[in-house]
């Protein structure tokens, strides 16, 4: 017989992420329609709201973060739909798995879709709307990263409440967007200093509130989530 | 709090167990105790509650009154260990649709910190008759192909397992599979693990476990 | 005797809120610089102050409820996030109307009522959650989770929406020094709180009332649980 070690926290967090990377590359079909969407989500803002280059220039911090956050409901959504379908989740709490290592895992996971998602927008803003990084990749990269950690968090706690009942997809965005708006407003600030320049140095201020908010959130996820998720 | 369950625990303790859905109750007041190693036949109508029990013991959910003791564990208070012992073949496969059959096996296989994941995971899969190499995606599967997968990921428990509920196991099953199936019966058996087993093949049953528990709209009944 | 209390609690409220109408229409004076119109805050603050003490209630409840697994917190916490939001609502239209005269415009994005009506929504939320799960006890953890989450989130959207405007505006508020206007507030804020207790105590027992028709033991067991817990007797 061979001895067991049942991995740590952060050991089985990585295998869920893995997990979960590993499906969503099983079905790129999705994240291709994810990133569509996303890019329809941006070329709407420009027609809905005019040609106006310098306008659109102005507010393209604004247009980047609306259109990572409606593509997160999406994702967010698909996260959990997948551990649905055959009850997985269920398999996974009575292997036993420590829920809070499900939680990391999936977090992280779309976490990183999001991200992943953003790089590929940032150049065709750069197309569309004329916006230059007047502060460097480095800083925009920063935003980037903790602006999708932020929305991944309360996102993922939030839709392993709202898919399990009726009226999941109204649920998800009614609980998530008051709640996101503090890590919104930082993100899109920041990236608007990024693109147009920072004279005051406010980008510090705004950062840290993400990173505020960042540890607000991942820490009540890590706390709250088994709860969640048992029945 | 003493983690190593008495020797002489029964498998199963069920006192006043009670579930509610809603307004409906699925189970109302049963009681039941099963000896260490013992083998129950579950039978009953459909929706008689067999499902819910077989949950419940699991842990899966959680009861809405009365009590459940697994090999001397409470199942609320010392869930994760009685997860680790306990092991469900249910309706649901907890198996991930995208996912290769091997790839499912090998992520359950390191989630219990089985060394040598990917061996231990192709082992089980050639023994329930399936075809790792092929690479399918579990979506591709038959219905039957599933069952075999949800068995060999059920595999994976021993040696710690001491108690195997099987919700209708033999559903879905070539012959060949029901054969395979009633083996694993036995040799689980043999290897102390208690077995409950829920199906509407009463023959089969019988011909297979010792007890017998029948339940009617929630409540234990004479079969 | 606990309805006696209520009722005199009813009575109580109605009559200091009849005081309190007398005294912010008529007795206190006049503001300096907004006149009349500064009267409405003898309404609008007590009310925020009583949806924000609502929400602080509904956040004890919900924490208490993860601790304890007690119907009473789930109910108070249901009672709680009711009543504020019917605070914090008439409190955010009042506002509104005061702001009308005073600032030309209906609504405009001062850090108070942008947090206030993003805490609206996120209550709705929360009630909306309520109303669509089925089985109390996934309901009240889901809810008490959903309402830590949002109590948490209060002083960073605060913040955040203070940091936001501030480069744009500064926000002028009603002051009250004379003594006149600080009494006829108290008096008010005390007439609020009074009815504000009287609505979450009425909402938490119909709460319960429904908690305990929800869970009633099975028919065939000869004794019901003791009490509402959310646990099963144990072996």
């Amino acid at each position: 017989m061979n001895a067991r070690h049942p991995p740590g926290l952060l050991e089985g967090a990585f295998l869920i992420l893995r997990k979960d990377l590993l499906i969503e590359w099983h079905t790129r079909a999705r994240l291709n329609a994810l990133l569509f969407f996303a890019l329809a989500t941006l070329l709407i803002f420009s027609f809905a709201l005019g040609p106006d280059t310098k306008l659109l220039e102005q507010n393209a911090g604004g247009y980047l973060w609306l259109a990572i956050l409606f593509a997160s409901l999406m994702a967010l959504g698909e996260s959990f739909r997948v551990e649905r379908e055959n009850a997985s989740l269920d398999g996974l709490r009575l292997l036993p798995v420590n829920p809070r290592a499900v939680f990391l895992g999936k977090a992280l996971g779309n976490a990183a879709i999001l991200f992943g998602l953003s790089l590929v927008l940032i150049p065709v803003m750069v197309g569309l709307f004329g916006v230059s990084l007047a502060l460097g990749l480095g800083s925009l990269g920063l935003i980037l990263v903790l602006g999708c950690l932020a929305i991944s968090a309360p996102g993922t706690l939030y839709s392993a409440i709202a898919s399990n009942g009726q009226a999941r997809d109204v649920l998800l965005p009614l609980l998530l967007f008051p709640l996101i708006i503090p890590a919104l407003l930082a993100a899109v600030k920041a990236t608007s200093l990024v693109f147009q320049g920072d004279p005051m140095s406010q980008l510090n201020s705004w950062l840290l509130l993400l990173g505020g908010f960042n540890l607000t959130y991942w820490g009540l996820g890590v706390a709250l989530f088994p709860q969640v998720i048992e029945e | 709090m003493d983690e190593t369950p008495a020797a002489s625990a029964p498998a199963i303790e069920l006192r006043a167990l009670s579930k509610r859905f809603g307004r409906h109750w699925a189970l109302a007041g049963v009681d039941y105790t099963l000896a260490r190693g013992d083998s129950l036949l579950l039978t009953g109508p459909n929706g008689s509650g067999k499902t819910t029990l077989l949950r419940l013991i699991a842990t899966a959910i959680s009861p809405s009154f009365g009590a459940i003791r697994v090999a001397g564990l409470d199942a609320v208070r010392d869930r994760e260990e009685l997860r680790r012992r306990t092991g469900l073949l249910s309706h649901s496969s907890f198996l991930y649709e995208d996912l290769t059959g091997e790839q499912n096996l090998v992520l359950a296989a390191r989630l219990l910190g089985i060394p040598d994941a990917q061996n231990s995971a192709r082992s089980l899969l050639e023994r329930v008759g399936l075809d790792w190499r092929s690479g399918r995606p579990v979506r591709q599967f038959s219905a039957g192909m599933r069952k075999r997968a949800a068995i060999a990921k059920l595999l994976l428990k021993p040696p710690a397992l001491v108690l195997a509920l099987l919700d209708e196991p033999f559903g879905e099953l070539d012959p060949s599979g029901i054969a395979l199936m009633e083996r694993l019966i036995a040799e689980l058996l043999a290897n102390g693990v208690a077995i409950v087993l829920a199906t509407h093949m009463v023959d089969q049953g019988r011909a297979l476990c010792r007890q017998r528990l029948h339940l009617q709209e929630g409540r234990v009944a004479s079969p | 005797m606990a309805q006696r209390t209520r009722q005199g609690l009813f009575a109580l409220a109605v009559a200091m809120l009849a005081i309190g109408a007398w005294l912010g229409l008529s007795w206190a004076p006049p503001d300096r610089e907004m006149g009349d119109v500064q009267r409405i805050m003898y309404v609008h603050v007590p009310s925020m102050w009583m949806a924000l003490l609502a929400m602080t209630l509904n956040f004890a409840c919900s924490i208490g409820y993860l601790l304890k697994k007690s119907w009473a917190f789930d109910s108070l916490a249901e009672a709680s996030a009711e009543v504020g939001m019917l605070f914090g609502a008439v409190g955010l239209a009042l506002g509104s109307i005061w702001a009308r005269p005073t600032w030309g415009v209906w609504w405009t994005w001062d850090p108070r009522l942008t947090t206030a009506a993003i805490l609206l929504v996120a209550y709705a939320g929360y009630l909306a959650l309520r109303r669509f799960v089925e089985d109390p006890e996934r309901r009240a953890v889901w809810a008490a989770v959903t309402g830590i989450v949002a109590f948490v989130d209060v002083p960073l959207i605060w913040y955040s929406v203070q940091w936001w405007r501030s480069i744009h505006q500064i926000q002028s508020s009603p002051k009250t020094v004379d003594p006149q206007m600080v009494l006829t507030l108290r008096w008010n804020t005390f007439a609020f709180l009074a009815l504000g207790i009287f609505f979450i105590w009425s909402r938490y027992r119909v709460a319960q009332s429904e908690r305990r028709h929800e869970l009633a033991a099975p028919p065939t067991l000869p004794s019901a649980p003791q009490g509402l817990t959310a646990s099963g007797v144990r072996l």
